[in-house]
């Protein structure tokens, strides 16, 4: 066994182990965390394929920011994890077939019989100074161009339905508006009162009356 | 590669179209409620705009962009117009019920036109990924349409599921994409077809990959087993947004068929007919048998989509270039019969009164005749029976079947469309033969009234005088395949 296949099996054991306890862990802060595993050891095994911006932007986009911000939700929601674990017994006698269906199905096509080496020589080992981020660069702004301008839109979509499903006015809210915040004078805050000084014991009740004004 | 500002031109109503929307959300922030109306006209002069710049740019070659990712032919330029037309009667129809219930807002006509753009990408893609985004574009917009009506938890559930089962579906799409992909080494339509007609790919994959494929068609088009999410979506959405849902995106749905069936993978014919008819058989069953015991309007006009998405896979399978102009003539009267429908329940809801219940239909004639007259024309449409244009698609559809040598598959259509008139035809008998439950007088803006009798009468009229119609379809057809 070479350096490359061990590094390559060992990654895909982590990767494969991962990926179940995701599906299997009881807490999901826990099933989160086996999710930033899983990407993180994909991430390596695309660097062994000399796709390094990808494996990079993986770990950055995903694990940097996608997962944290999915933790985040996952503490800030109380989940109640035995409601949510109803009905999979039920579910299961159905489910169970259909996955070892599915799984039989793409362990006949997906096997070395289809895609094997003799069908597909192993890509070519680019030089030292091969630039992945330029290639995907040069790619993304030229031929594909079109479509990155239309993941734009479709993010832009992604803005406007966001904000028109959780924006509204509630009624009850207190909010400041700062243009008329700027916009006030003195006299729409400052009343003098002119008051006759009064003499004797009364002073006190009248000082407390004076500040309620 | 070499890029040239001229290879934008093909591009123009699309680019016309996403200028218009960035200018339409940043003028709409600026309106007062009292102002909205302005949004609404700029948005149909918006697809004004569009239907001018595609006609006046037609070409009759097909005329490729950004290396083959975007193609402007005959096919797309018919689709295109249809399209916008179909968008705008949709606007029209939902102005008045929009505003009685809150929904008219600039979110409405920024996701609509986002959704057309989606639609306008869709149907001229050249290639797998233009396809996906184009479908991911519509998909996206239309979910948060659904559920735009914030406060009504049918809605949003609907959304819930129409989201969930919809990005499974991408996923399966996506799935069968990339098995092509790694079959056929490309992900360009022409040259998936070039390497597939040199023997490119083993068959196993290929056929597991077309099997993903088909899957997630269905899905997007409705059909059976993949129609779950139909009755429910279209019974949670508001009508406005249901009455889009039904009639636009079949168009799309039409010319992604074609683009990814036809046009990538011709060569595997005879591997997706049989699940076309399949999925075409199980559709007709399904929809026409249980739109028999639904009592709800949206529900019933559910199930009847999936019926006609059974016809319109009819069409497709036939594999002949009359099959597929058959199919795009169904596909364009399926749109505009589904916009009558819809926009008569429309017009019969009023604040706080949505009228989708068969029972609310009761003695519309006493009324108002005319528009039983219109619901009647778009009854028999539906059904089938001359002299209406539904009676000419469905013919032209069988014809293309039988041609293709599956007499047994046009007798079960038959058959099956003869069950489907009886739901048809019990609207007309509510219509006509019972007393109204319903005595308050209906309210409906001019312009809505003009576009509803418009739409009934050219059910009429194209019925009388198909020919023309038939002609650009196949005509389209023939120039772009």
């Amino acid at each position: 066994m070479t350096f490359d296949q061990f590094i390559f099996y060992f990654f895909s054991a982590i990767l494969l182990f991962a990926g179940l306890r995701v599906i299997t862990a009881r807490n999901p802060v826990h099933a989160a965390l086996y999710l930033v595993l899983a990407f993180f050891t994909a991430a390596g095994l695309w660097m062994t394929l000399e796709a390094e911006f990808l494996a990079i932007t993986l770990v950055l986009v995903y694990v940097g920011a996608v997962m944290v911000l999915f933790l985040f939700v996952v503490m800030m929601l109380d989940i109640n994890l035995d409601k949510l674990k109803e009905g999979f017994w039920d579910y299961l006698p159905l489910a169970l077939p259909v996955a070892i269906l599915l799984m039989l199905e793409m362990a006949v096509v997906l096997g070395g019989r289809f895609f094997g080496l003799d069908k597909y020589s192993a890509p070519v080992a680019k030089a030292a100074d091969y630039s992945n981020t330029k290639e995907l660069g040069r790619l993304l702004y030229t031929e594909y161009v079109y479509a990155f301008e239309l993941a734009a839109v479709i993010l832009l979509v992604a803005i406007v339905a966001a904000i028109a499903l959780t924006m509204r006015k509630r009624k009850d809210t207190k909010y400041i508006d700062p243009a008329q915040q700027v916009a006030v004078k003195r006299a729409d805050r400052v009343r003098l009162v002119k008051m006759p000084a009064e003499q004797g014991s009364g002073i006190r009740d009248q000082e407390s009356g004076g500040s309620a004004k | 590669m070499n890029f040239s500002l001229a290879e934008l031109v093909p591009l123009l109503p699309e680019i016309f179209l996403l200028a218009m929307l960035s200018l339409i959300l940043v003028v709409d922030t600026m309106l007062k409620d009292s102002q909205r109306t302005a949004t609404y006209v700029f948005t149909l002069l918006t697809l004004a705009g569009c239907a001018w710049l595609t006609f006046s740019g037609h070409r009759t070659d097909p005329v490729h962009a950004f290396s083959g990712m975007f193609v402007d032919d005959t096919l797309a330029d018919v689709l295109k117009l249809a399209l916008y037309l179909a968008v705008a009667f949709m606007l029209v129809y939902s102005r008045s019920y929009l505003q009685a219930r809150g929904l008219f807002k600039g979110e409405f006509y920024a996701l609509t036109l986002f959704a057309t753009l989606g639609m306008m990408v869709m149907i001229s893609a050249g290639h797998f990924l233009t396809l996906y985004l184009g479908l991911e574009l519509l998909s996206l917009s239309l979910y948060a349409m659904v559920a735009l009506q914030r406060d009504s938890a049918v809605a949003t559930e609907a959304a819930m599921k129409y989201f969930v089962l919809g990005a499974i579906a991408s996923g399966m799409l996506l799935y069968g994409m990339s098995m092509v992909y790694g079959s056929t080494g490309s992900l360009m339509l022409s040259d998936v077809s070039v390497a597939l007609q040199e023997g490119a790919g083993q068959k196993v994959p290929l056929v597991f990959g077309l099997v993903f494929i088909v899957a997630g068609l269905a899905f997007k088009l409705g059909a059976v087993p993949f129609h779950m999410w139909v009755p429910d979506v279209y019974h949670g959405a508001p009508t406005a947004v249901t009455l889009f849902i039904s009639s636009a995106p079949k168009l799309a749905a039409f010319a992604f068929s074609i683009r990814l069936l036809v046009q990538g993978l011709e060569v595997l014919h005879t591997d997706w007919r049989d699940m076309l008819v399949l999925l075409a058989v199980l559709s007709m069953a399904v929809g026409n048998l249980a739109a028999i015991a639904q009592n709800n309007i949206k529900r019933m006009l559910a199930y009847s989509t999936i019926s006609h998405m059974g016809f319109l896979l009819l069409g497709i399978l036939a594999g002949s270039q009359n099959g597929y102009a058959a199919s795009m003539f169904y596909s364009v009267i399926y749109a505009l019969m589904s916009l009558g429908g819809f926009g008569i329940i429309l017009l019969l809801a009023r604040q706080g009164f949505e009228s989708d219940e068969l029972d609310d239909l009761k003695g519309l004639n006493q009324r108002s005749p005319w528009a039983a007259f219109l619901m009647l024309l778009l009854m028999f449409s539906m059904a089938g029976i001359p002299p209406t244009v539904g009676f000419y698609a469905k013919l032209s559809v069988l014809q293309a079947v039988v041609e293709a040598g599956l007499v047994w598959l046009a007798v079960v259509a038959v058959l099956f469309s003869l069950i489907g008139a009886f739901y048809y035809l019990r609207v007309v008998k509510l219509m006509y033969f019972d007393e109204p439950l319903q005595v308050a007088p209906i309210e409906a803006p001019g312009d809505m009234r003009l576009a509803l009798s418009i739409n009934g009468l050219a059910i009429l009229a194209l019925g009388i005088l198909p020919g023309p119609l038939m002609g650009v379809c196949l005509i389209a057809v023939q120039s772009s395949l």
